[in-house]
């Protein structure tokens, strides 16, 4: 499979969020304001290319040799949420403004499923380190695709007039139900 | 501890069912929901993992630093994740290969990280399962009735049986994706209308 083939089809036919169900949680939780939006989307980019990659390394030069492969799941938690700290304390020290503007999301990233699941996702289809790079890239643009679109549709949502149960979270899910419809569209793009 | 033990246990079933109460953990919800099998055993995976975690982190509240809090807890709940995938390939393997990436992703399953950081962090024992077993039992509830409603309109089967004969033309939106979306908003409308009153 060519590059740009994998590309796209990481953004946009199986979307992340909108296609894979993952990541589910920040996705409603900081949708609600654009600049949330935009703080979580650049907060994963940044963390879900380096996550796939080091977790690819850590597969196949660590867990793959060693035959520990059964302990996937905790090493890969570990590499994330010791990259997510790592992250922070480098931004915090060299990049103040990025760390500033990137604020609370940066910790809340390790439990955001769109990261582990990318990076099983990079080891499960057996890609090469060049594909997992370039899926891992994908899908955090994904990611951030679907989340900016989302934000914008409920900024709009807050100016109009919702009937009293559907309010809230109830009405976001349909609204993310239409927009993965449109998503749906992609489908026979690859 | 004003509460006792059959209101902390009867919460989560209820008052606190997750993921339309606290909406947390709704990735496998919509996930793993086309069947209702597939609901039920994704439910049981997750509250075997989240009972274990409360009892483990309830036993280990006073030794674990607060700094490192939130490290152990997922370290402690990685442990009984690969205790459920190692068990599930051995004794559900069908079950296993169709939830796929939903199991290893326990993990990160907000619920179980919030219970253990909410509760089991600061209550005992007995109470901490009690807990676990009500919101994982709660959770199983509503991944099954999500799956029922899916898979009947969806594939007009009930647990792999038809229901309406030859006739019927399913409703296939329901068992994609945005069918997904669409059916919890749609159920959480129901539980609101019913709650108002």
């Amino acid at each position: 499979m060519g590059y740009i083939e994998l590309i796209i089809g990481c953004i946009f036919v199986n979307n992340i969020v909108l296609a894979q169900f993952l990541g589910q949680c920040p996705f409603m939780g900081t949708s609600k304001k654009m600049e949330t939006a935009v703080g979580m989307s650049m907060a994963v980019i940044f963390v879900l290319v380096m996550a796939g990659v080091i977790t690819w390394l850590t597969y196949h030069f660590v867990l793959v040799p060693f035959s520990l492969v059964y302990l996937r799941t905790i090493a890969f938690i570990l590499v994330i949420a010791s990259l997510v700290q790592f992250v922070e304390m480098f931004l915090k020290k060299s990049i103040p403004g990025l760390y500033a503007g990137l604020g609370i999301f940066l910790p809340l990233i390790t439990t955001n499923c769109a990261v582990m699941g990318a990076c099983i996702f990079n080891v499960d289809k057996e890609y090469n380190f060049l594909q997992a790079l370039v899926s891992s890239f994908g899908y955090a643009v994904g990611f951030g695709l679907a989340l900016i679109l989302f934000a914008g549709v409920r900024e709009r949502i807050l100016l109009a007039r919702v009937p009293k149960p559907l309010q809230d979270t109830s009405i976001a899910l349909v609204t993310a139900g239409v927009l993965s419809l449109t998503f749906f569209a992609f489908r026979g793009m690859v | 501890m004003a509460k006792s033990l059959t209101q902390e246990f009867t919460k989560g079933l209820w008052a606190e069912i997750p993921p339309f109460r606290l909406v947390l953990g709704l990735c496998p919800v919509l996930g793993v929901t086309t069947t209702m099998e597939n609901g039920i055993g994704m439910g049981l995976a997750t509250t075997f993992v989240l009972l274990g975690s409360n009892l483990i982190v309830s036993l280990l509240r006073k030794v674990i630093p607060a700094k490192v809090r939130i490290a152990c807890f997922i370290i402690i709940i990685a442990t009984f994740v690969i205790a459920v995938e190692l068990l599930m390939q051995a004794f559900a393997y069908v079950l296993f290969l169709k939830l796929g990436v939903f199991i290893p992703l326990i993990v990160v399953n907000c619920i179980v990280l919030g219970r253990a950081e909410a509760f089991a962090s600061k209550n005992g024992v007995v109470a901490s399962i009690a807990d676990g077993l009500g919101i994982g039992l709660g959770f199983t509830l509503s991944l099954s009735a999500l799956g029922a409603v899916r898979e009947i309109l969806g594939t007009g089967t009930f647990f792999g049986i038809e229901l309406f004969g030859a006739s019927f033309q399913p409703f296939t939106f329901m068992v994609q994706a945005p069918g997904a979306f669409m059916a919890l908003g749609l159920m959480l409308c129901g539980m609101n209308l019913v709650g108002s009153k």
